[in-house]
């Protein structure tokens, strides 16, 4: 793929590529969108980016456009938005394969397609060798919030429920796997998917849903760290609650990482009023991406740190936000 | 007014009836006047009688907790009428101090034991001993500021506390079975009726474990002798391998252990540490310390402990109460909780445990004491710092792992006791409250703050958080300070020569520093020598797994082969790749990973080490024999770890016995940086060697250092830790020094 400044092959790439992914309104450089939901009183939109950054650009469970989809979707989803349009933009490094590219777009196509989600509008440039690696992708998403359903960590109260929508870890890890070539004999896939269902699943049978985040970069940790700081309240996890793959967990003590901090592409954290724990746990379980949901832990008056977690041979360790790189510290 | 003499007495003299021994002294010497405290100290104001004597005996014959630094006299005009009256402390600061806690004194024991009506009274006490920093609540320290002051003084006491002539003259806790607090055996949460101790002490011998409240916390309790209960006790407790400390009147400790007379003497202070004795043939269960050559022993040091010891009339475990990574629990709710489904019984009380503080640990080296952990009956005990440092305040942080605080002003600093990983929670809201009473004990009002250069630390994080010009110190600077502070190094005695052998430390540099010759002073360092580099694979994982460090050791030698012999049951390819792609695996060249590498190699640890130092511990106790050191070259600033790693690879093909092994590795490490600090004093470059860092806990790595280095001056740990447990202190110290040369 040589680049160029907007010219004739260009043009005929992008119609080839990607125009059957993005389905534009109009013949003009925008979209230009209309929707029901739009209409009621009270009803807000949301409206959200995010760009994609990933090495390698496919690895196994998923791929860079896959990615790209599921995490917009799911920005606008822990929010309690109904996630309708995307709009998505490429920076794609010269001597990219098509190869790799039409499977990135087709990619895109299917996660949009299972989301309920159109690409509506997008963008690409072509830049020199060696000015990105292989290819970015950023996507811009925007949902409609119902009237009355209103989201937020700082509705979190003490005794409320903290549930994950199922294990925890697997994206971080099979990307290291891939990353260090590090001929594990367990197979890891990617968690990546579309959290959208889930969430509409869970808002429809728990009216007091509190809040809800994705547990992308920094793992669950962070997301805990960031709602319990938010809510002004503590965060207790039970470490034998954690669901987590035995492969994750032996890749984790061969390399020495914490799961806790292992990036994810399809796992949320929720909190619910202990009444509606159930409900929510019946409701996400309905789902596939909800299918091993389970209570984590709960919320507690605010103590001397934001988040702990009773470990499972005695003691409570602190979990903390990830700052930097984690280096030893054991002397 | 009248001619006479006004002499202040500076040192440990608040809290320890100093005040009523020098009422007794005018008494014998017909001196009349007054005696005061105040924030320096104690103030006399006195005339007429043998002043000379009196000054005299003050200076030779102190109450036996007291400890007299300076004793200044000068002629004045003083204000004294007839008699000698102890007059009601005045000014700022003044009452403040409180002293560490004290064992059970000689009196107090033999009332416990005699008739009487504090006959069997588990808590008899008197002004020469008892509790003191485990029961203060808020300051001054009187009565109402302790967790005695729900319980109101009978008449009795109260008679024996008003009398300057009485022992128990404002001894602070003092109590009798009629005013004071109670002690009861509980069971499935009810009290057992009958004497309390007697209940426990048929408990033990039927092989029950019991939680017995403490000074500074709850103990785990069980017959010593009972290898049953021991194995029970470790198998409750999920502690495996991790020592278990002893306590025992000395009468059955020595049917037991050999305690030389330093020993002894340490056993006997008032402090009362654990202190590691040398294992006997064939007396106690493996079990109470597997692969380790010593044993810990305490002395009981509470009337409770003497009545119980007496009672059983055999060694009693008594390891801290707490499930394994937990601090040991303090109050009784929390104790039920936490323990009640470890222990068969509860041997209870009503005085409430005010601060968690665990025993100190000290050894006796060939090299002399030395402490590996600080805390009860050592806290809050200040040290005089060395001269040449300004008087300004500073409170620093110290590490991660060992955490303690420490608060310097006026020329003293206050080291505060070992709280632990400050991971776990409870140890973090420990230190919280560690950071706030040592303030206030201290009446501290710091105008800067130290800690590390790690920015993971959480003693590091809060430090910047406060506000406060924050000194970050790089670790192995600080801890070649705090050796320097402890022994007294002037600030402006020159450049010394450190050999800091440690786990890890974030370096100046970025990578992880833990084997280190230093060049410098208080003020900085620079690194003239390391060991080889070499990954930590899995990070803070490799310190748990000597493993991964004698992998990744022996493939730089060349020995990968032998690696794979040694660790087949290991993931090794994923674990090279990781070195290789640096994946989780930056480059240290910590002294402690290089023990543990050698330990595995040895194959005498296990694969995880179940407590930290495991490994290298059971490496030293094994050590024995003798022989020429491993070769460790030194070439461009790098000790080169390969040749001695094919020098234990090829002695292990030979038929080397492990003991020799390890002690030829012990002597080629010592010798090695020994001969470089060495040249360093020869050629005027360095004054003296300072010995710092966490190995050298390790006595024979200490030994063997200290005669390596043959008659140059050499400044080793005493009475502070040498690993992360005196951190805090150099970070003090080489703030001082920078803030000064500002
Ligand atoms: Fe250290
Ligand atoms: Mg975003
Ligand atoms: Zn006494
Ligand atoms: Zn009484």
């Amino acid at each position: 793929l040589a680049h160029g400044g907007g010219g004739r092959a260009m043009r005929d790439l992008i119609e080839e590529v990607f125009t059957q992914v993005f389905q534009p309104e109009s013949g003009e450089d925008q979209a230009r969108l209309m929707h029901d939901a739009l209409q009621v009183k009270g009803a807000r939109l949301a409206f959200t980016t995010d760009s994609y950054v990933v090495t390698p650009v496919e690895f196994p469970g998923g791929d860079i456009g896959k990615l790209a989809v599921c995490g917009t979707v799911n920005d606008l989803a822990v929010g309690g938005a109904e996630p309708l349009w995307l709009s998505a933009s490429f920076i794609i490094e010269e001597g990219c394969e098509i190869a790799l590219l039409r499977r990135i777009v087709a990619s895109m196509a299917r996660e949009a397609e299972a989301a309920g989600v159109r690409i509506v509008t997008g963008d690409t440039k072509v830049v020199e060798k060696g000015s990105c690696d292989t290819v970015f992708i950023t996507t811009s998403g925007v949902g409609v919030i119902p009237a009355g359903r209103d989201l937020g960590a700082a509705h979190i109260r003490p005794g409320d429920v903290a549930i994950v929508n199922g294990v925890l870890g697997d994206h971080g890890a099979t990307i290291l796997a891939a990353r260090g070539d590090l001929a594990l004999s367990a197979p890891l896939q990617s968690d990546c998917q579309a959290l959208g269902h889930l969430m509409a699943a869970v808002a429809e049978a728990c009216p007091d849903l509190r809040a809800a985040r994705d547990a992308t970069r920094g793992g669950l940790a962070s997301a805990l760290n960031e709602m319990a700081e938010a809510a002004g309240v503590s965060v207790e996890l039970d470490e034998a609650a954690l669901p987590l793959r035995p492969e994750v967990k032996g890749m984790c003590e061969i390399l020495g990482l914490d799961p806790l901090y292992l990036a994810n592409e399809g796992a949320l954290v929720l909190f619910v009023p202990e009444a509606e724990a159930e409900a929510a746990l019946a409701a996400m379980r309905s789902v596939e991406a909800g299918r091993e949901a389970v209570v984590v832990g709960r919320a507690v008056e605010k103590g001397s740190v934001p988040v702990r977690m009773r470990s499972a041979f005695g003691g409570t360790r602190i979990v903390d936000m990830l700052v930097g790189e984690q280096l030893p510290r054991i002397c | 007014m009248v001619s006479g003499r006004r002499i202040r007495v500076r040192g440990q003299v608040q809290g320890v009836g100093f005040r009523p021994f020098v009422w007794s002294l005018a008494q014998r010497f017909g001196v009349s006047g007054e005696v005061s405290n105040d924030a320096e100290g104690v103030l006399i104001l006195c005339a007429g009688g043998d002043l000379d004597g009196f000054e005299a005996a003050l200076r030779g014959e102190a109450p036996p907790l007291a400890r007299v630094d300076a004793v200044e006299s000068c002629a004045a005009e003083v204000p004294v009428g007839e008699g000698f009256a102890i007059v009601a402390s005045g000014g700022p600061g003044a009452e403040t101090r409180v002293t560490p806690d004290a064992a059970s004194c000689g009196d107090c024991v033999a009332e416990i034991f005699d008739v009487g009506r504090r006959r069997g009274y588990a808590f008899t006490n008197c002004t020469n001993c008892g509790p003191r920093f485990t029961i203060l609540t808020g300051l001054p320290y009187d009565r109402a500021q302790t967790t005695m002051a729900g319980f109101v003084l009978c008449d009795a006491c109260r008679t024996e506390y008003e009398d300057p002539g009485d022992r128990r003259f404002h001894a602070q806790p003092v109590a009798c079975p009629d005013c004071g607090p109670r002690l009861w055996f509980e069971r499935e949460g009810r009290e057992v009726a009958g004497d309390a101790v007697a209940r426990a002490a048929e408990a033990l011998g039927r092989g029950a474990i019991l939680a017995v409240k403490g000074l500074g916390g709850f103990h785990l309790c069980c017959d010593a002798t009972d290898a049953g209960a021991v194995a029970e006790l470790r198998r409750r407790k999920r502690r495996p391998a991790k020592p278990l400390a002893l306590m025992a009147s000395f009468e059955v400790l020595k049917g037991y252990a050999a305690p030389g007379v330093a020993e002894r003497a340490l056993l006997e202070e008032p402090a009362a540490p654990i202190v590691l004795l040398p294992k006997q043939e064939g007396g106690l269960p493996e079990a109470l310390a597997p692969g380790q050559g010593a044993l810990g022993w305490m002395l009981p040091y509470t009337p409770l402990h003497h009545l119980l010891c007496s009672a059983v009339g055999r060694p009693l475990v008594m390891t801290s109460g707490n499930l394994s990574g937990e601090p040991q629990a303090i109050g009784n709710a929390e104790a039920r909780e936490t323990l009640g489904g470890l222990v068969d019984a509860f041997l209870m009380h009503d005085r409430d445990i005010a601060r968690r503080l665990d025993d100190s640990v000290e050894r006796i080296t060939p090299q002399g004491p030395m402490v590996l952990r600080r805390a009860r009956g050592r806290v809050p005990g200040t040290l005089a710092l060395p001269d040449g440092f300004p008087t300004r305040q500073v409170v620093a942080y110290g590490g991660q792992m060992k955490a303690a605080i420490c608060l310097v002003k006026n020329g003293q600093a206050l080291l505060g006791h070992h709280l632990g990983e400050l991971d776990e929670a409870l140890t973090w809201e420990a230190f919280l409250q560690a950071d706030r009473d040592y303030a206030a004990l201290f009446d501290h009002r710091p105008e800067a703050v130290a800690c590390d250069l790690h920015p993971g630390y959480r003693a590091s994080q809060h430090a910047q958080g406060l506000g406060l010009p924050v000194v970050e110190v790089q670790h192995h600077h600080a801890h070649l300070a705090a050796c320097l502070g402890e022994n007294r190094w002037p600030l402006d005695a020159g450049q010394v020569a450190g050999i800091v052998l440690d786990g890890t430390g974030l370096g100046a540099d970025g990578t992880l520093w833990g084997g280190e010759l230093l060049l410098g002073d208080y003020r900085g360092v620079e690194r003239l020598g390391w060991l080889r580099p070499a990954p930590l694979v899995g990070g803070d994982r490799a310190a748990r797994e000597p493993w991964r460090n004698a992998l990744v050791r022996l493939d730089q030698a060349g020995l990968g082969d032998e690696a794979e012999a040694f660790f087949a049951a290991h993931p090794l390819a994923p674990l090279r790749m990781a070195a290789a792609k640096g994946l989780n695996a930056p480059l240290s060249s910590s002294a402690g990973r290089l023990f543990d590498a050698v330990a595995a190699c040895l194959g005498i640890c296990p694969a995880v080490q179940s407590y930290e130092g495991e490994a290298a511990t059971r490496l030293e106790a094994l050590a024995g024999g003798a022989g020429e050191g491993y070769n460790l070259p030194f070439a461009k600033g790098v000790f080169d770890t390969a040749p001695l790693f094919r020098q234990l690879v090829q002695d292990g093909r030979a038929g080397v016995p492990v003991a020799q092994r390890s002690w030829r590795f012990h002597a080629g490490l010592a010798e090695a940086f020994a001969a470089q600090a060495r040249a360093l004093v020869e050629s005027g470059r360095a004054e003296a060697v300072a010995l710092s860092g966490g190995c050298f806990q390790n006595a024979l790595l200490l030994d063997l250092t200290v005669k390596a280095l043959g008659d140059v001056p050499v400044l080793i740990h005493r009475k502070t830790p040498a690993n992360d447990g005196s951190l805090a202190l150099g970070q003090a110290l080489v703030a001082l020094a920078r803030l000064e040369s500002r």
